[in-house]
């Protein structure tokens, strides 16, 4: 039994960068967001390490991370992500903004990994964040998993347990700080990750070398992704906005006793 | 008469990222290079940083923490990215180009971390330039963290106690001696050796230590390497108590050990029953240093430019927060940047950090390019049976001449050792040019950068650690050879024809830049240039008012500040030729196109303001060694007219006597002033080429207030990507 996983994960601006809503000729749009340094989407990336530890334990599996970001941004992310953990690129073109419609993206992304030759559709694993740092809405992996036609579908996921008997084990996240423990028989099954368990791995020039070999001519070959412009009512900040504020030698408990108050008086 | 000024039109968006960088410095296709850039900035920002803002430097012995960051650098291949793919590397090629952008992110966050990864380096790199292939295969393999769990660590040690080896390399006490030699069995050799502020001394586990022969049976100085297993004293000495860089471990060890010679580096030969060995320890070094240095320089570059983006943001958010300064007030939300000076200084500080990172960054890919041609070059020079040594130089002198006609005839020649000629000709200044301007001025620029932060600077809370990285600069501009010591190798090299058949050309190409761009100020620079080579050539020839030459190499006076001058050039022609790259490539990067515009206003506005200061510079230091060794006439001498004089002269010139200023009065007196004005006779070529400069400096200051503009308007992060 081995599994090929394929990852789902766009890129998102570094959230340390300060955000922007403006209206640009295609709709809403981050100001300058094409100019930001950007990162791997945190959940997806959370995805991305479980599915690389996972496919080191089972032997004979395979690990895809499929993409739908400006192309030119994309690598630049790769130049960090390729050095952590081993897999092969699938690269769309378009955007990864938090603009896009997911129903439009979840279409791409499905259609890409449909076309991944040599992939066992009996043995994948379709992984990616339960929500994405740019739109947040949750609903993008379950729409890839319905067009492949996987219904086995968990969300919120923190820990996978594969069993001698190849039936998985998952822990989702439910209410109240609990987990809810289900029990699949295997392959085929999506699986939208929340943290995971595993830290971010280390850096490795020497994995990225080898990733690389793969990665540019993923990203030459990246065809450009249709996902439509769509008309927004409105688009409104948040009506809570706290600037950042770097502090020092502060305990945590404090801290977390001035952001409740801080939620509290708002 | 229309002006070249462009009016304003853009202005930069977001502060230039690494895709920005890769276009400027030359890397974009090297997605190995890329690699090791982000996997040393999460070392860097991460547990460097973190190790920093907790406190670490505040004590100088070598803690745990700070022994953390050893393994940090080898999980995160910054150790061995200076090795071969065969122990273990993954850069292929010659390596000077990935070490100095590994120094470089390092040095973002704090020199002295900068400092123990390199130190590492330094230590092998006698071996790896010089080493025999057994040295080299022995010592790589076991350093090489891919290979080993714990990989050995070296240092380097040449500097002694007072007063043997310091800027003078050549003053070295340290001894080697025979201690036993069987018939047919290898030589041993006993080593003593004293070593000053050795830097990974408080853990190496092996040191390349520089010695002179105190032994008949030895010929002259070698480098050898000592194990911390050798028989006999490897004492590591106490700390230095030094108060920069404390993140590296610096300490005055002292060697008595017992070691085969083939431990000599480069290996031996026995001519007459005298050990000869094949490198004496100065053509180690030069080796050695002249690639080493020009990562240091990068290192104070790094640390300019890292301060630009916490000094905008304390200036922008200066007075947010007060009860009467209101959110879309100009006080709100401009802060200090209201303050012109502020703005003004801050690109003084960033034009400086730029044309520094420019001037390091092609030092080093012009030493990867030299490697291989180098290796070439010893190849050929041995079939020729040209070797090494005087022979070596004579059978390279003669081409001398075939090399400066290729130049001037902007042909890249065929021959190997002609090309190498010219590389290293042109290697020869730039290294040591990096070396004492990034870290020379560049530690003055980070004096106003810390003082751009008011007393916060001078806190250790200061974000992007200020004052530390102004202080460290010290030490950058002192170790690896002074300031001094790079004045003087300027002072030589920058004089090599072939060196300067080249500066000629590059007049004429920023000439043309010049006229695409005219708004970079290329056309100052080029005057610039001009004015420095004609003062070469005057200061060459003439005598002082006592009638000694002044260019000469005791005459530091007159060649050092030469080589300061032409140090401002070069810089700020790389700032020039890698703005002019980003205006080739920038618009093919879907991420540089977006913002384009106002990158290229503002990198051109840097040019300019890198050039009219380069100019002022350079003007100021001609003039000085154009006039200041000459002797000012007195009103007893000749040049003033004496009242008699005129009085006659008037019958035959009328009108003379009203028209002649500087007249000695029949009582003595003058008018109140040192003596006559001074006459300019054969200086007029000088004199013109002043004049000619300060106008080539028309714009520079407009250049400035555009810049300003981006200052104020450009997005920054919301937070330091590290912890202060
Ligand atoms: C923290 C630290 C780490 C170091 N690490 C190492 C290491 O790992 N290995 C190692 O071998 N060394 C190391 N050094 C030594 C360093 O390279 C020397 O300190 C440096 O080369 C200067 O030598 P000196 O201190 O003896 O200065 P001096 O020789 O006393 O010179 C002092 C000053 O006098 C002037 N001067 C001297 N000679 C001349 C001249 N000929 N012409 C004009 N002016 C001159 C210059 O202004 C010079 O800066 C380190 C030093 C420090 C502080």
């Amino acid at each position: 039994m081995s599994y090929h996983i394929a990852v789902c994960a766009g890129i998102v601006p570094d959230p340390l960068q300060t955000l922007e809503p403006v209206s640009g000729p295609q709709g809403p749009a981050l100001k300058n967001e094409m100019m930001l340094p950007a990162v791997l989407d945190p959940w997806a990336a959370h995805a991305l390490y479980e599915a690389s530890h996972l496919a080191k334990n089972v032997p004979g599996s395979k690990v895809y991370l499929v993409s739908l970001a400006p192309k030119a941004k994309l690598q630049q992310v790769l130049m960090t992500m390729a050095q952590k953990v081993a897999f092969e690129l699938v690269a769309l073109d378009g955007p990864s903004s938090g603009f896009t419609e997911s129903a439009d993206v979840a279409s791409a992304l499905a259609a890409a990994i449909e076309a991944i030759p040599g992939l066992d559709r009996s043995q994948l694993l379709l992984f990616g964040g339960w929500e994405s740092a740019a739109r947040a809405a949750g609903t993008t992996l379950a729409m890839v998993g319905e067009r492949l036609g996987i219904t086995e579908q968990f969300q919120g996921v923190d820990a996978l347990k594969v069993g001698a008997d190849g039936s998985l084990e998952i822990l989702e996240r439910v209410e109240g700080g609990k987990h809810q423990v289900s029990v699949c028989a295997g392959a085929p099954a999506v699986l939208g990750w929340a943290t995971g368990s595993l830290p971010e791995p280390p850096n490795s020039p020497q994995t990225g070398m080898q990733n690389m070999r793969t990665v540019m001519p993923a990203l030459q070959k990246a065809k450009p992704a249709q996902v439509g412009a769509h008309a927004f009512l409105s688009v409104s900040l948040p009506k809570q906005q706290r600037t950042t504020r770097i502090v020092k030698d502060v305990p945590a408990a404090e801290v977390a006793r001035e952001i409740a108050a801080w939620i509290r008086g708002s | 008469m229309r002006t070249t000024a462009r009016p304003k039109t853009a202005t930069l968006k977001t502060l230039p990222g690494d895709d920005v960088h890769q276009i400027l410095w030359r890397f974009s296709d090297r997605f190995d290079l890329q690699m090791l850039v982000n996997s040393v900035r999460s070392v860097a920002r991460g547990p460097v940083a973190r190790l920093v803002a907790s406190g670490a430097r505040n004590t100088h012995e070598w803690t745990p923490e700070k022994a953390s960051l050893l393994k940090e650098f080898d999980a995160a291949g910054v150790t061995s990215a200076s090795l071969d793919a065969e122990y273990g590397g993954y850069i292929d090629g010659p390596k000077n180009f990935a070490l100095a952008l590994s120094a470089f992110e390092l040095a973002w966050v704090d020199g002295g971390a900068a400092t123990a990864s390199l130190a590492g380096c330094l230590a092998l790199a006698p071996i790896h330039e010089r080493g025999t292939e057994e040295q080299r295969a022995h010592y790589m393999k076991l350093c090489s963290p891919t290979l080993n769990a714990e990989p050995l660590r070296g240092a380097f040690c040449l500097t002694e106690p007072l007063p043997y080896v310091g800027v003078e390399t050549g003053l070295l006490s340290g001894k080697v001696r025979i201690a036993e030699w069987k018939e047919g069995e290898e030589p041993m050799l006993e080593v003593d050796k004293r070593g000053r502020f050795t830097t990974n001394m408080g853990f190496a586990n092996f040191v390349t230590a520089a010695v002179d022969s105190g032994d008949e049976r030895i010929k002259g100085s070698c480098m050898v390497i000592l194990e911390e297993t050798d028989p006999g004293t490897f004492d590591r000495g106490s700390a230095t108590k030094k108060m920069v860089h404390q993140l590296s471990s610096t300490t005055d060890p002292i060697f008595h050990l017992t070691v085969p010679a083939s431990r000599i580096i480069g290996g031996y030969e026995i001519k007459d029953g005298v050990i000869v060995p094949n490198f004496n320890h100065s053509e180690v070094i030069e080796a050695v240093f002249r690639r080493t240095r020009v990562t240091v320089g990068l290192m104070t570059a790094a640390k300019l430019l890292s301060a630009v983006e916490p000094l905008l943001r304390y200036h922008r958010d200066r007075f947010r927060g007060g009860e009467t300064t209101h959110p879309g007030s100009v006080r709100y939300e401009l802060g200090l940047q209201q303050k012109e000076d502020v703005l003004h200084r801050l690109l003084e500080v960033w034009a400086t950090g730029e044309a520094a990172a420019s001037l390091g960054f092609a030092a080093a890919r012009l030493f990867d390019e030299l490697d291989p041609l180098e290796q070439e070059k010893t190849a050929l020079l041995a079939a020729q049976g040209a070797g090494k040594g005087m022979s070596a130089f004579r059978a390279m002198r003669k081409l001398e001449p075939d090399a400066i006609a290729a130049i001037r005839a902007h042909r890249t020649p065929d021959n190997p050792l002609i090309r190498y000629l010219i590389l290293d000709s042109a290697a020869n200044v730039f290294c040591p040019a990096a070396k004492l301007w990034n870290t020379g001025h560049g530690a003055n620029e980070l004096r106003e950068a810390v003082s751009l932060m008011g007393g916060y600077g001078i806190t250790e809370d200061c974000p992007g650690f200020l004052v530390q990285k102004w202080t460290d600069a010290q030490l950058e501009a002192t170790y690896e050879g002074p300031e001094a010591v790079q004045r003087r190798q300027l002072s030589v090299t920058m004089t090599n024809e072939v060196f300067l058949a080249q500066f000629q050309n590059w007049i004429g190409e920023l000439r043309v830049i010049a006229g695409e761009h005219p708004a970079t100020s290329a056309c100052a620079l080029a005057t610039a240039m001009q004015m420095w080579l004609w003062t070469l050539r005057h200061l060459q020839n003439a005598k002082d008012a006592d009638g000694q030459n002044l260019y000469q190499s005791s005459r530091q006076g007159v060649t050092f500040p030469m080589a300061d001058a032409l140090c401002w050039l070069l810089s700020a022609r790389q700032l020039v030729l890698d703005t002019m790259e980003l205006a080739a490539k920038g618009r093919d990067n879907a991420s540089v196109a977006e913002g384009f515009d106002g990158l290229m206003e503002f990198y051109t506005d840097l040019c300019s303001i890198q050039s009219g200061r380069t100019a002022g510079e350079v003007g100021r230091i001609c003039a000085e060694l154009v006039f200041g060794y000459n002797r000012h006439v007195d009103w007893t001498g000749e040049g003033c007219f004496h009242r008699e004089e005129l009085i006659s002269l008037e019958s035959i010139i009328p009108g003379i006597e009203s028209m002649a200023r500087d007249v000695l009065e029949t009582d003595g007196s003058h008018p109140p002033k040192a003596g006559p004005c001074v006459r300019f006779n054969g200086y007029e070529q000088f004199q013109a080429l002043r004049s000619k400069l300060d106008g080539c400096i028309t714009g520079s200051q407009l250049a400035k207030d555009r810049a300003g503009e981006s200052l104020v308007a450009v997005m920054i992060p919301a937070a330091l990507d590290y912890p202060a």
